[in-house]
Parts: C-alpha cells; sequence; structure tokens
C-alpha cells in the first residue's frame, strides 16, 4: 500500500538563510511529484524533511498520514526508500550487499535474493552485476543500483534528489525507463528533485516549482505550462522550451 | 613536582604493580640502587660502589648513565636510586642555582660544607665525605698552539681567543659556570663557538675542527692526544670534588650501605683516577675490571671477589666491527627484545586509547581540533626533557620510559583516525543513514572500514617514532638498544654506538614494513589493487 507525502507550513533556516519559508505539499499515495527550482530554493530541504534527515523548525510532516516526529528515525527511513545524486552506494561493498542493506536492516528472511529481484527489475542481471564492486560500474548502471537499493524491501515511498541529472543522455533515458517500469510494478508513492522539466515532465504527476523557500505553483505540467501563476514560472517554461527547440532546430 | 602529583603517581605505579614497592618503606632486602652519569669516570666510580656494595654482601642494582645531572638527581632525590658519583660544584651550580663566593673558591673543604648543608636542608640528600679528588673543567688547547702563542693561562687564551674557534660541550655552553661566566670573568671572545658532543670533542682538537675545548681535569683522553690544560688563574670554576650523593631512603634507612660505601672517602687522587679513566676511555678496557682492579690496589676487595654483571657492555676488543658485533650477538639480542618490548607496550596502549579517542572527538567535533592540536605541541617537546619531566613522578626505569613514549604515539594515531573518519566517503555514509542505519553500524560498516588504512597509517608513523624515541629510554634507565648508544657516546667507542643505532635502523625498517603489510591488508575492496577494473 503506497503511502501519501504530506508536508504543511514547514519553515527552515540554516543560520540566517531561510531555505524553507512556509511550504506546503501533497503527494496522493502511488503519485509522483517533481520539485524543481533553482538552486537554494528549498528543493532538497523538502525532501529530506521526510525521512527527517532534516527537521524543520516549525511545521508537520506526515507520511501515510502519521506525524514523522512520532515515529524513530530509524524505523521511518527503513520505510522510505532514498538515492541521492550520485548514489551514495557503499564503495567497499559489492552491487548486491548494497542493494541488500535496508533488507538486512529490516531483518527481512534472506536479503540477497531480495536484492538480487530488485536488481532484476532495473535491468541489472545479478549474475553479473550483484558481485561487482561500484567503481566497476557505468554512472548509469550505479545509479539504477542505487534506485534497486531504495525500493528493494518495497519501500512505499521513495526520495530521489537529483538521481539521474549528472548522467550522458542515453544513460539517463535506460534510467527512466527503468524507473518507469519498477514505478508501475510496485507502484510506490515518489518525491523527485529535478532541475530538468522535461524529466518532471515524463516521470511526474504533478510538478511543484520551488522559489526561495516556498512552492511558487504546482499542479500538472500541462497547466503550469497553459497557465503559469508567476513570471519565473512563466520564465522556467520558455528557457525550457528554448533548449528544446535549439535541439530540433540542428 | 607537588606533592599531591607525587602521591597520585605512586598510587599509580602500585596500581601498575609495578615491581619496586612504595618509596618510603624500604627493608634490608631491597637491593640498592647504584647509578651513573654517561660519562666514563661517572659508570667507572658507580660499578666501583657497585662492586664494594657486593663484596660485603649487599644486594645491588644497576642503573648506569642515566640521562644528565637533572635526570639523575630527580631521580635520587625521590629515591628512584639510591647512589651515584656527584661533583660539588655541579651540585653547587647546576643543582642549587647558587654561585660560589671567593671564600669557598680559595677553600674546597667550605664550599663542600656549604653544598652538603644545603642539600641536606632542601632536598634531605646526603653528600658522604668526599672521595679525595677533583674533576673540574679544564679548558684545553694543542700543545703546538700552545708553545707557539705561550698559553698558560686562561689569561693568555683571552689575548688570543679571537682567533680561536671553539668547541664546547652543549651543557658548559649552557651552564652558567661554563662558557657564559668564563668569558665574562676572562673577557674571552672566539671566533664562533660550536656545540661538540663530549665523544667527539678531543678527537675535533687533535684534527684542528677546534681550537679549543672543555675537558674535564681526570679524564683519561686528555693524556691521548698532545694536549695542554690552561691555568685557571682568576680562580673561576669552583672545586668539582666528587663524591657519592645518596638518596634520602639510603641514608635513613641503610647505615650498613652508607658505612660501606665511606670506605672509599679520601682513598682517590687525581692522577690515580686519571689513570683509571685512561684504561677505560684510552685502552678500551672493560669497566668492572678497572673498578675491581682500582678496589683491589685499594686493599677493599680480595682477589678472589668476582663481578656478577658487567655494568658496561664489553670492552673493546682489538678485532674488526663485525666480530665485535658478532660477540656481542647475545647482548643486542636481548637489548632489541627489551627495545621491541617497549615499543609494543607503548604502542599498544596509545592504540588502545587514541583510537577511541579519535572516534569520540569525530563526534563530538567541539573542541576536536583543540584536543588534537594539543597532542601535537605535545609532539614538539623534545624527548629528552620529556623523560626529565616523568622522573619526579615516576622514578626511573621502565614506567616512566612507556608514559613518556605512550604520549608521543598518540598524537599520529588520534589524528589519523579523527582524520580519516571524519572524511570517509560523506555521500555514503549519508546514504547509509538515510537507509535507516544506526549511528553504531555506520561506524563498523562505513567510517571505519573506509578510514582502516588511514588509521594504520597512523599506527605506523607512531611506531617508527616509538622505535626511535625508545633509543632515548636508556638515559633514564629503561634498557633497549639505546643503551649501548648511550654508553658509547659517553666513552667515545663508535663501534658501541653503532651496535645499537644499527639495530635500531634495521627494528624501524622492520616494524615500518610489517605495518605497511598491515595497511594494505586492512585496505577497503574498492581501493586494494587486485580489484577487477571494468570501468
Amino acid at each position: 500500500m503506497a503511502l501519501a507525502l504530506d508536508a504543511s507550513g514547514l519553515f527552515h533556516a540554516y543560520g540566517l538563510v531561510t531555505a524553507l519559508d512556509g511550504v506546503s505539499l501533497q503527494v496522493p499515495a502511488g503519485s509522483v511529484a517533481a520539485l524543481v527550482g533553482e538552486s537554494g530554493s528549498g528543493k532538497t530541504t523538502l525532501l529530506r524533511s521526510f525521512n527527517r534527515l532534516v527537521e524543520p523548525q516549525r511545521g508537520t510532516v506526515r507520511v501515510g498520514g502519521i506525524d514523522v516526529s512520532s515515529e524513530k528515525p530509524e524505523s521511518l527511513r527503513r520505510r522510505l526508500g532514498y538515492v541521492p545524486q550520485n548514489g551514495g552506494l557503499l564503495p567497499h561493498w559489492t552491487i548486491r550487499r548494497n542493494v541488500a542493506l535496508v533488507p538486512t536492516l529490516s531483518g527481512m528472511a534472506s536479503p540477497s535474493s531480495v536484492a538480487d529481484e530488485a536488481l532484476r527489475l532495473v535491468g541489472l542481471d545479478p549474475g553479473r552485476f550483484g558481485r561487482r564492486l561500484p567503481r566497476e560500474l557505468s554512472g548509469g548502471q550505479r545509479q539504477r543500483a542505487a534506485l534497486a537499493r531504495a525500493f528493494a524491501a518495497r519501500q512505499q515511498a521513495v526520495l530521489l534528489d537529483e538521481p539521474f541529472g549528472a548522467l550522458d543522455a542515453i544513460s539517463r533515458g535506460e534510467a527512466h525507463e527503468a524507473f518507469e517500469r519498477v514505478r508501475s510494478e510496485l507502484g510506490f508513492t515518489g518525491l523527485l528533485v529535478t532541475h530538468d522539466l522535461a524529466e518532471a515532465a515524463r516521470l511526474a504527476d504533478q510538478v511543484v516549482v520551488m522559489r526561495q523557500g516556498r512552492v511558487e505553483q504546482a499542479g500538472f505540467v500541462r497547466d503550469l505550462q497553459r497557465a503559469p501563476a508567476t513570471p519565473y514560472v512563466a520564465q522556467l517554461f520558455e528557457r525550457a522550451r528554448a533548449a528544446h527547440s535549439a535541439l530540433a532546430d540542428q | 613536582m607537588t606533592r599531591r602529583a607525587r602521591r597520585v603517581a605512586i598510587a599509580a605505579l602500585v596500581a601498575l604493580g609495578s615491581s619496586r614497592p612504595a618509596f618510603a618503606q624500604g627493608s634490608d632486602r631491597q637491593p640498592v640502587v647504584v647509578a651513573s652519569k654517561p660519562f666514563g669516570e661517572s659508570y667507572l666510580l658507580a660499578e666501583a660502589f657497585a662492586q664494594l656494595l657486593e663484596s660485603r654482601g649487599i644486594r645491588v642494582e644497576r642503573r648506569p648513565g642515566l640521562g644528565a645531572t637533572e635526570i639523575a638527581f630527580g631521580a635520587l632525590r625521590s629515591n628512584a636510586i639510591d647512589v651515584y658519583p656527584e661533583y660539588t660544584g655541579t651540585g653547587l651550580v647546576a643543582i642549587l642555582h647558587e654561585t660560589l663566593d671567593s671564600a669557598m673558591h680559595a677553600d674546597p673543604r667550605r664550599a663542600f660544607a656549604h653544598v652538603t648543608r644545603r642539600f641536606s636542608d632542601e632536598y634531605g640528600v646526603r653528600w658522604l665525605p668526599p672521595l679525595g679528588f677533583q674533576n673540574g673543567y679544564a679548558i684545553a688547547v694543542r700543545r703546538a698552539d700552545a708553545a707557539r702563542l705561550g698559553l698558560h693561562t686562561l689569561s693568555d687564551l683571552a689575548r688570543a681567543s679571537p682567533g680561536f674557534v671553539a668547541g664546547f660541550t652543549s651543557d658548559f655552553i649552557g651552564r652558567p659556570d661554563g662558557l657564559a661566566g668564563l668569558a665574562k670573568a676572562y673577557g674571552l671572545r672566539f671566533k664562533s663557538v660550536r656545540p661538540l658532543a663530549p665523544a667527539v670533542k678531543y678527537v675535533a682538537l687533535a684534527e684542528s675542527a677546534v681550537d679549543v675545548i672543555d675537558g674535564y681535569s681526570t679524564d683519561g683522553l686528555l693524556a691521548k692526544y698532545e694536549l695542554t690544560t690552561l691555568i685557571d688563574d682568576k680562580a673561576f670554576f669552583p672545586p668539582y670534588e666528587a663524591a657519592a650523593l645518596v638518596s634520602p631512603r639510603l641514608s635513613n634507612e641503610r647505615p650498613d650501605a652508607i658505612a660501606v660505601l665511606s670506605l672509599l672517602s679520601g682513598r682517590l687522587d687525581e692522577s690515580a683516577m686519571r689513570s683509571y679513566n685512561r684504561r677505560v676511555e684510552v685502552d678500551g678496557d672493560a669497566i668492572p675490571v678497572v673498578a675491581r682492579d682500582m678496589l683491589r690496589s685499594l686493599g677493599l676487595v680480595n682477589d678472589s671477589a668476582g663481578t656478577r654483571r658487567s655494568i658496561t657492555p664489553g670492552a673493546r676488543t682489538p678485532n674488526g666491527f663485525f666480530a665485535f658485533m658478532w660477540n656481542r650477538r647475545a647482548e643486542t639480542l636481548s637489548l632489541t627484545v627489551r627495545h621491541l618490548q617497549l615499543v609494543m607496550a607503548a604502542l599498544l596502549a596509545a592504540v588502545l586509547i587514541a583510537v577511541p579517542l579519535g572516534l569520540l572527538l569525530e563526534r563530538v567535533r567541539r573542541g576536536a581540533e583543540l584536543v588534537v592540536g594539543s597532542l601535537g605541541v605535545l609532539q614538539t617537546i623534545p624527548s629528552i626533557a620529556l623523560l626529565a619531566f616523568m622522573i619526579p613522578l615516576l622514578g626511573v626505569g621502565v614506567w616512566p620510559a612507556l608514559v613518556a613514549l605512550w604520549l608521543y604515539a598518540l598524537y599520529p594515531i588520534v589524528r589519523n583516525t579523527y582524520t580519516g573518519v571524519r572524511s570517509a566517503d560523506p555521500e555514503a555514509v549519508e546514504a547509509c543513514e538515510a537507509m535507516g542505519a544506526t549511528a553504531m553500524q555506520r561506524l563498523l560498516w562505513v567510517r571505519m572500514p573506509l578510514a582502516a588504512p588511514i588509521i594504520v597509517a597512523g599506527v605506523r608513523t607512531a611506531a617508527v617514532i616509538t622505535v626511535g624515541a625508545a633509543t632515548l629510554a636508556a638515559f633514564i634507565g629503561a634498557g633497549g638498544l639505546g643503551e649501548p648508544i648511550v654508553t658509547g657516546l659517553a666513552l667515545a667507542d663508535s663501534r658501541l654506538i653503532l651496535s645499537g643505532a644499527l639495530p635500531a635502523a634495521l627494528l624501524a625498517l622492520v616494524v615500518d614494513g610489517v605495518l605497511s603489510m598491515v595497511e594494505r591488508a586492512v585496505r577497503p575492496a574498492h581501493l586494494s589493487a587486485n580489484a577487477r577494473n571494468t570501468t
């Protein structure tokens, strides 16, 4: 059963720098929301509030309707998948052991076979890749392994922090396919931080534009594109379209 | 050192299960600890004390070659040793920090009475009646220079000094009754002054590397080279009368030992002493043999009295260096074992404290740099000074050496543990946290394995430092490969020095090599050379 993600009235500052300035967000169970916006707009802080890597100074965060502060961080985190920008695989562990991390922590039976199943789902043959070290994989393969680690224990929601941003176009495409395949198979809720509007349009049901610690506009990509609520949203789409058509014109 | 610090140290000693019981309660069963400072005459007199005591059935423990005046006297004051040969002038100037008035200059007896009274009042330490000879500073020049320039007195030297390069021991350069006072009294102005080790000063003078040196009037080497000693015509130097200096414990509790040691009082004159010193320093006779001959010719022991253990490791033999080393192999092996024991014990204790401390600092962060920095400052204290600081707390022997070595070993291990764990792949550590691993799991699964080679590298640095520093432990009687080095330096015997220095260097290489293998063994999988690379 996928878990709804829900934040209301979040406020958080690092010293004098305000990262979240009254942010609210609802991600219905089983859907994917993409957080877009420039660096420093608060996307990552918002994402990390859900697994308590950040404890917002004001506001409430709920996962599956339950306030996260009522639960021990460790057990909360084991229920939420997480994919950081560069994968964050343990460099000295094999791919299989990495993917088996959360199943092991959660005390699941035979974590290795659970890991192998997850690897297969992201398109990595466990027989070929299971015993390799992260550095023996390509960047795209590593990110897919990191994705496998995030849902191997059947996490009902997955947090992704620019997971595919550093990949080349082909690897990124493969990673996107893997993500969609896994989602249609398992149906977890997703929260995805990205710079790339095209990626947001492809993978997410809902796009949330953030700026200076606030939500500028949230909704379907189509609606945002058609009716931007602020000049910033309009400019964001304008730029993305320009980049896209530059490619098309070549 | 304060009384409280002393009490704490004694408690620590007892807790550590030291073989030497608490100082205050001596018994007749306890051996008399006979010590010396690290130069030929001191070794010889100490061995004579030891043999004399043994000939009267008193058990003796030998601690030859203790660092320098501060270390030997510090040990005596705190009853860590019981007796060593000292000189009144040194006692007056280097220990009491007094200068001599003119009345005392004229009369060594008054000087002796003054020093005796002051030592008894101040430290409870007792001077036995003088042995009968003085061993003062003897400023020496080459005989040819003396003849050419007409040098007989120190006033003559003042005339020639602007053209002279002086080579003085650092002890002499630093002491108030040394160079500074002398230069002022006579108006000496040398072209330059070079600090020289006692072992090389005579050779340096003979070979014209320097033109004037500070010797001791009873030095055997004065006779070996063609040197002239200059007369102290303004009576600058205080009298340096040799006598046995006795610990408070011994003078209170062992009248038997005091009576035996007093048998030597007034029995040795300067020329006799010079000839004994010559046998040790020039002819290379073994110190126990010379000491026995001395006691025999004074009629204090009969011919059948043997020596139990040599106070210095072996005499110079006419054979080559390799034969010399070969003859010493058993001794060298046992010194190496002792050296290794010191190093291993200090290092193990350092690892047990420093690794957890490094991990703790990484957790706390606040003040971590301060703690690591302070340990770094500790590192800059010269080893010999640190060893000297240990004596009032822990006496002499193995314990103070271990504590000092342990203190030196802490810094590289703490620093490497702290930085190694702190810098371990932050994204992997954070991902692990975000997956729900506890702090302990993150430490054991990620931080420690990733930091392991850096931590071992710190241990490796500490080990090599410790092997080197442990040679200095001989200055406070802890034994090890420093022992022949200290004795060799004192007797200007380069073979003896090498017989300690070579194995010590070899040991450092071996320890470094073994730990580099450990370092490779703990290297995490992704950094090891045999990892497949398919990217």
